[in-house]
């Protein structure tokens, strides 16, 4: 067992000093795809934009055009013929427990990037800013979060959004029930069909499912919001500074160049799957700003 | 292995506020037990009176006992839940629909009433069982007294079929009890459902799992334990 | 009553339903079936094994087992697996499993102990004057158990096990939990894509109940078949 603890080390010294991507150099993530010749990507079922299931229950999106962008540069990385890219669904509530136990390799998705995450997995650079407001129905009249006192409200189960609505709620001592759900599409339906009042949850995702709902304009997005704007990433595996290198430097590349303005627009600014839908979500001043100087901070006062 | 263990952090406070993570378990169990329990009044009930329907002379009445065990048990309990939840206000008048969905704690109300129509198809199984496992004759004597069908029922019949399959009603109350954990599909705030909230919140996976594992242990030792004694109480002295 | 219903979501969606979902629930009920009936055989002849030890861990496993809500379980192991993996072959990482193969592990060894159950009184249905007659004739114990017993207690057992198969067929649905493509899984990605609850979650339970009702109606005709040959 000590020895064993010892190996990534050792492994580690010899990456350093080679420098070149032999196999036998190569250490965790790095190593793995280079021996399987394949790399699983997490992905999300109603993430819209970002990783989401179009008309053939393809996953789709943002990210994961963004994740494509880091498999093409881990296969020149590990000088690959063919890598093989394996999909593999998960929930809000067990992508960080998958990625930990190498379930899948890298999450592509919506994940917010913070302090409290970074124990347990790691974040490449920041892809978008959003933050933690809820969507009602424009009849219920309900605006603000002090709005939502006394009534029953929905969140996703594993979020920062859920710990966030507990602990105002708690604070300002509302008596909101609190209904966790599976995932986001499941959470809008159960305020489209008026089991919830209200659903908590990171702003552009809201926008994005009231946009493709039956009845668009029926919703309204709340004024307030309990958190700052907080930066997504694309999920890895912590403690592998190889392989978070790589990511790193395709991530950086892509969001530099005007290729990511492009991706951004396709998802964005233009009709996407499944209704064509167009979200017309201009890039926020903060995104571009990360984008020309990609970083991985997890404090959202750094953007 | 690559985990950091952490079995302090059961006293660690929730996010909830309300305390902490051994607390946010603890109101887990009791959502499962109150739960598991408000069912399976319903499954009693109902299910013993599928059962009689089944064993009585009248065809209709045994096609009808029929109809209802092959409906709730060929469909899984999940697809269940979510009849019961999603579908069913939306099919009912739009008013009771919308009252319905309102209901404060409606996950439980729906659970309660899920788990209790299909608990009750195999306790109608265990009851009918148990009430043709009876000689002939007891039936025979019932009339032969005078009494009336529902007075066999009542007096003879179903006092002796319940007492032999006490052994399997047990085991489907704990089925029942472990079928709660179902119901965390509809926002119920159950024992796993608290688990899996703890996993999110803290990230300790195995400790959170472990603990929820060891709290079910122990309920099934003590139904165990509990129906072990009934059954001697209730046992008829000299059988 | 279904005027404001759509049910041409089903006609744009079968396929995926039936060619993704579908699959995994067969295949996942078929291979778990398969290996739950192996290991639970084999639990079962631990516990009726007379040995030391044996047949209390194998009572403890089934116990243990049975105690469980499937959910709790198939939690576990999705989380679990891979670092089982690695300890039992000593890798530095935790191997990867899939979602097919971690389903397809958990269902095995919680389906286990349930078919352990039917095939210990499968085998104490055989009489012991076969065991005994059997050691007689010089057959060694796996001799007498792969000749004379198992096969026996296989056929008076066939249609117990193959009710808790189709139980097993149900259960698989629970891998939703993990949002898991199979039947169910893909049946609810497509109704909360669309908006289709309804729709899709009546089809589920018609398709769900057709196919566990012909089955139990074919597993009657089966047991009636059986038991004419006992």
């Amino acid at each position: 067992m000590r020895l064993r603890s010892l190996l990534p080390v050792l492994l580690a010294g010899l990456a350093a000093s080679a420098g070149a991507a032999s196999a036998q150099d190569l250490t965790g993530t790095l190593k793995k795809i280079k021996e399987t010749g394949q790399i699983t990507l997490g992905t999300r079922d109603a993430s819209v934009p970002f990783s989401y299931l179009d008309n053939n229950q393809k996953p789709v999106g943002f990210a994961m055009d963004i994740c494509y962008k880091i498999v093409d540069a881990v296969k020149t990385e590990l000088k690959l013929d063919k890598l093989e890219v394996k999909l593999n669904p998960v929930t809000s509530a067990t992508r960080i427990p998958l990625i930990a136990n190498g379930t899948v390799d890298l999450e592509c998705g919506s994940t917010t990037n913070n302090v409290e995450r970074q124990k347990q997995v790691a974040f490449t650079n920041t892809h978008f800013l959003t933050a933690n407001r809820f969507v009602a129905k424009k009849s219920s009249g309900l605006t603000k979060f002090e709005d939502l006192k006394g009534k029953t409200v929905v969140s996703t189960s594993g979020t920062t959004n859920i710990k966030q609505i507990n602990e105002y709620n708690t604070e300002k001592k509302l008596g909101i029930t609190i209904l966790p759900a599976k995932d986001h599409a499941e959470a809008f339906l159960m305020v489209e069909t008026g089991r919830a009042a209200a659903f908590v949850m990171d702003d552009v995702l809201l926008a994005s499912l009231a946009a493709g709902s039956k009845e668009p304009t029926a919703y309204a997005i709340s004024t307030d919001a309990l958190s700052k704007p907080e930066p997504y990433g694309i999920m890895l595996r912590k403690d592998d500074a190889p392989f978070k290198k790589v990511v790193d430097a395709a991530t950086a590349a892509f969001y530099k160049s005007p290729e990511a303005k492009t991706a951004y627009d396709k998802w964005f600014m233009k009709a996407i799957p499944p209704r064509d839908i167009n979200l017309n979500l201009p890039m926020s001043e903060a995104l571009q700003q990360a984008f020309a100087k990609p970083s991985d901070s997890p404090d959202p006062a750094a953007y | 292995m690559n985990y950091n263990w952490n079995w302090g952090i059961f006293f660690d406070a929730s996010p909830e506020g309300t305390g902490t993570y051994a607390d946010m378990l603890l109101s887990g169990l009791i959502w499962t037990i109150v739960t598991a329990l408000c069912a399976w009044v319903i499954a009693f009930a109902v299910g013993s009176v599928i059962g009689v329907l089944r064993t009585l002379p009248s065809r209709p009445a045994q096609a009808v006992g029929n109809a209802y065990v092959e409906l709730f048990r060929n469909i899984p309990l999940l697809v269940q839940m979510f009849l019961w939840f999603f579908v069913l206000p939306e099919l009912l008048p739009e008013s009771w629909g919308t009252w319905l969905k309102q209901l404060p704690n409606a996950p439980f109300y729906t659970a309660v009433v899920c788990l209790g129509f299909f608990t009750a198809s195999r306790v109608a199984e265990q009851v009918r069982a148990g009430i043709q496992a009876l000689p002939r004759g007891q039936r025979m004597a019932g009339t032969a007294l005078g009494l009336t069908t529902a007075q066999t029922y009542r007096y003879v019949l179903l006092p002796n079929a319940y007492r032999i399959i006490l052994p399997p009603l047990t085991s489907e109350f704990l089925n029942n009890l472990k079928n709660t954990s179902v119901a965390l599909t509809i926002g119920l705030l159950e024992l796993t459902a608290r688990a899996r909230a703890m996993q999110e919140f803290s990230f300790q996976v195995f400790e959170a799992f472990t603990a929820a594992t060891i709290i079910y242990i122990i309920i099934n030792l003590l139904v165990v334990t509990a129906a072990g004694l009934i059954e001697r109480r209730v046992a008829v002295p000299g059988r | 009553m279904f005027s404001n219903f759509d049910f041409s979501v089903i006609l744009n969606s079968w396929r995926y339903l039936f060619f993704d979902g579908m699959t995994f629930t067969l295949t996942l009920t078929a291979l778990a079936a398969l290996g739950g009936v192996v290991l639970g055989t084999l639990i079962a002849m631990m516990r009726l094994s007379g040995l030391p030890v044996l047949p209390q861990v194998a009572k403890a496993y089934v116990n243990f087992m049975r105690s469980l809500p499937l959910v709790l379980v198939i939690f576990w192991f999705y989380f679990l697996v891979p670092y089982i993996g690695q300890w039992l072959i000593g890798s530095e990482r935790p191997i990867q499993v899939g979602a097919f193969s971690s389903s397809l592990i958990t269902f095995t060894l919680f389906e286990a102990a349930y078919f352990s159950e039917i095939m210990r009184a499968g085998i104490q249905s055989i009489p012991k004057g076969q065991a005994a007659a059997a050691s007689a004739l010089g057959l060694t114990y796996w001799q007498a158990m792969g000749n004379v017993i198992l096969p026996q207690a296989f056929r008076n057992m066939l249609p117990v096990l193959l009710t808790q198969t189709i139980v097993l067929f149900q259960d698989t649905s629970l891998v939703y939990v993990l949002s898991i493509t199979d039947f169910l899984g893909a049946a609810s990605k497509v109704a909360q894509r669309d908006g289709r609850l309804v729709e899709m979650y009546l089809f589920a339970a018609v398709v769900y109940f057709a196919v566990c009702f012909i089955a139990s109606l074919l597993v009657r005709r089966l047991q009636r078949r059986v038991a004419i040959i006992r």
